[in-house]
């Protein structure tokens, strides 16, 4: 009796698995999409203004424009997309519009099968956007999209430049360590860093490599994920040459980038160091970690040094963007959405409220600060951008790089070392 | 494990006529099946059915997409355990494991004694001392992190009490940062000790420590000879829950140094949320999960056989004679 009475519940349950796969792979034909009411989940890092309310706003001017379509925004933590998405691809339900930095990570979440390829709902549109998108493309597909482009470069003091009796800001190595060494003179800590959070010790190791490779060795170095050129050991040399100079505050391999007055954007905030490398979000960082209400007078922008003797161009620069990927379930409704983030209102107010670099120049018009024109411009003058590394890479790989390199800060390995780091996780080395 | 099994299954019995347990029987099953059922339906489907599920994912390489199709059987814990990252990170759970017993123990028995005399303010020092734990690990940790930076309120206060000298790099550097979590982690979770000690103490009887008193016992005597003997089994069960908290330590260290700086603060866990998660490693993360399983159950087992099996004595395991 009592095995008779369980079969049915059995039964139930096996007749559920395939209605749940079906209704899973119905889902993924696009010929499947419903033209009828289209609701949208949206996973974005809008947890915080002036992003939170612009993004309030986007929605609410969306849906008015398209009463078929609701979008049901949820913000995250940035570091919460990292462990959210894979396990949200390998569900049934993952979200329709979702955080991408594209790159390496995308590439890796693309094989999910969930991703879904926007490169003919966006043909007609794409171009608008701008060189930055071929960072979310996988294998000459088109996975997301992005909405702003950061870059970095050093943000610094115009009053503590000004006290050590620095007249201009340094545009190639030598007068950058001239810097440091007159900041040092000054008593005035020259360069802070955000050493406990390894991405920003990376940037160094980024640029020197920007500086010392030719475009070429980039392009072909990220895409066969093999770092052979000499060019990648002259970076790790050039900055080993660098740290010897001693540029940053004391301890700087436990501070946070951007926790607290004490953190490495504090501290310029508070002018309590003189410069740091960061991007473009470095302004609102700092805003919010001082009371100094009159600090976007006080702070300037360079962009990082020439370096002698490398193959680089000494105007590429190094950045990246924000995305938004689409999931296969309502992908139509999801590409249309991402077309209006990049249209001109959108991008506007973006521009103007700083919540980050416009994708277009004419919104750049609106931007807030002579500075964040200025980082805009050098991106706009620049002749390639190299997405940062961790993110260009696959995720693993990007990740074995920056830990080396903050080991390196701290003092351990060589600059073969870290070259070396990277091609045993590309090998699948642990 | 089949004579154990017998025997607990035997001395359930109760020894009645066979006529009369019919009803009883049933009606235990009943209740056991609706005490214990959503427990055992929840414990098997949250806790065991995910180690399977780890120890599975752990036999392959795997990035969390797509098909399990790369089979590489103990690759990835022949990996874990052969890298010295993850050595040094056991090597760091143990040290904090060791110090815990060695600074905590003493450190929380001595504030437990002291608290439980009658003194002004005993009240107000008792929540005082407690108040840390009631913090979230995560809060306890940006405080920290903002208090312990170079020239923070740490540093301050010491130069202010005229002990600049001792003023470190207390998260920055590698040789000092595993002795400034603990000492965080000893601010934390000191007042839990101290309560579960008071707790403890309320169960020594006053008739005995008189009648030392009578004897000529000093205090000291006292202590040593009648309310510690008496404390053993809740001393016992702070050590077994302080060891455990220790080898997954995980919150505090991650805040506080993501394991840096050059991962001379990682621990298991970090190693784990580091090279699983954040590398999208999920077999490898798999099989570290699985090596901290193994290693907390093992010490789990092994702690109860031999030391608390006189504690839990005819509550939990009434075959121990």
């Amino acid at each position: 009796m009592l095995s008779n009475r369980r079969i049915p519940a059995a039964a139930a349950l096996a007749a559920a698995i395939p209605l749940a796969l079906a209704g899973c792979s119905g889902g993924t034909e696009p010929a499947a999409e419903p033209s009828g009411p289209v609701t949208l989940t949206w996973w974005h890092n809008g947890t915080t203004d002036p992003i939170k309310s612009i993004w309030a706003q986007v929605v609410a001017d969306y849906q008015k424009a398209h009463p078929e379509v609701t979008i049901k925004g949820q913000p995250l933590q940035n570091e919460e997309f990292t462990t959210k998405v894979p396990l949200a691809l390998q569900s049934n339900e993952p979200p329709d519009v979702y955080q991408s930095w594209g790159g390496g990570e995308l590439a890796s979440q693309a094989t999910s099968g969930k991703v879904a390829d926007l490169t003919d709902a966006a043909k007609d549109w794409l171009s608008s956007v701008g060189k930055l998108a071929e960072s979310w493309q996988v294998d000459g597909k088109q996975y997301g999209i992005p909405w702003e482009q950061h870059f970095v470069g050093f943000w610094y003091r115009k009053d503590l430049f000004a006290q050590a009796g620095i007249t201009a800001p340094p545009s190639t190595l030598d007068e950058l360590n001239g810097a440091v060494a007159k900041l040092k003179q000054a008593g005035i800590t020259p360069i802070a860093v955000g050493g406990k959070d390894r991405w920003p010790d990376a940037f160094y190791w980024n640029y020197f490599a920007l500086r010392a490779c030719s475009a070429d060795t980039l392009k072909q170095s990220v895409k066969a994920v093999k770092l052979e050129d000499p060019c990648w050991t002259k970076a790790g040399r050039d900055l080993q040459a660098f740290l010897a100079t001693q540029p940053f505050q004391p301890g700087f391999t436990g501070t946070p980038a951007q926790q607290g007055a004490g953190s490495s954007a504090g501290l310029v905030a508070n002018g309590k160091a003189a410069m740091e490398l960061q991007g473009d979000w470095e302004p609102g960082t700092m805003s919010s970690l001082t009371e100094d209400k009159a600090l976007d007078s006080k702070v300037g922008w360079f962009p990082f040094p020439a370096v002698p003797g490398g193959q680089g161009d000494p105007a590429a620069m190094l950045g990246g963007g924000d995305g938004f990927s689409c999931t296969t379930r309502a992908a139509k409704a999801c590409a249309d959405f991402l077309r209006y983030l990049g249209s001109e209102p959108v991008q506007n107010q973006l521009a103007a409220k700083g919540a980050g670099l416009p994708m277009t120049a004419s919104a750049a018009a609106s931007l807030k600060t002579e500075s964040l024109k200025s980082v805009f411009d050098h991106g706009q003058k620049a002749p390639y951008v190299q997405m940062y590394f961790d993110k260009a890479f696959p995720t693993a790989v990007g990740a074995a790089l920056n830990d080396a390199v903050a080991n390196f800060f701290a003092g351990q390995g060589t600059p073969e070392g870290i070259v070396d780091a990277v091609n045993k996780a590309a090998a699948g080395d642990k | 494990m089949t004579t154990t099994a017998t025997r607990v299954r035997a001395a359930a019995r109760p020894p009645a006529p066979a006529v009369r347990t019919r009803k009883p029987g049933a009606r235990k099953k009943l209740e056991l099946t609706f005490l214990l059922g959503p427990a055992l339906v929840l414990f098997a489907g949250f806790v065991l059915v995910p180690i399977g599920i780890a120890a599975f994912y752990s036999l392959y390489e795997w990035n969390g997409f797509g098909p399990l199709d790369d089979f590489v059987g103990l690759g990835n814990y022949a990996d874990a355990l052969s890298g010295s990252v993850f050595q040094g990170a056991i090597g760091h759970n143990l040290i904090i494991a060791g110090l815990s017993l060695v600074v905590q123990l003493p450190l929380s028995i001595g504030l437990a004694l002291l608290l439980n005399r009658k003194l002004r303010g005993r009240a107000v020092l008792r929540a005082l001392v407690f108040a840390p734990y009631v913090l979230s690990e995560a809060i306890t940790a940006v405080i920290w992190l903002l208090m312990l930076q170079p020239n923070g309120f740490v540093d301050r206060m010491l130069r202010g009490a005229g002990l600049g000298g001792l003023v470190q790099h207390w998260l920055a550097d590698p040789g000092i940062v595993l002795y400034t979590l603990f000492a965080v982690i000893t601010w934390k979770y000191i007042g839990f000790g101290i309560i579960l000690l008071l707790a403890g103490l309320q169960g020594v009887p006053s008739e005995l420590r008189e009648a030392a008193a009578l004897d000529g016992a000093s205090a000291w005597q006292t202590t040593r000879h009648v309310v510690l003997p008496l404390l053993g089994p809740t001393i016992r069960i702070w050590v077994f829950l302080s060891v455990i908290g220790s080898l997954q330590l995980f919150d505090l260290v991650w805040i506080m140094t993501l394991g840096g700086p050059a991962n001379s603060s990682a621990t298991m866990a970090t190693y784990l949320v580091d090279h699983g998660f954040k590398r999208y490693e999920f077999g490898f993360g798999s099989a570290v999960a699985v090596i901290l399983f193994v290693i907390c159950f093992v010490f789990a087992l092994l702690y109860q056989r031999f030391a608390l099996r006189r504690d839990t004595d005819g509550a939990l395991t009434r075959m121990v004679d």
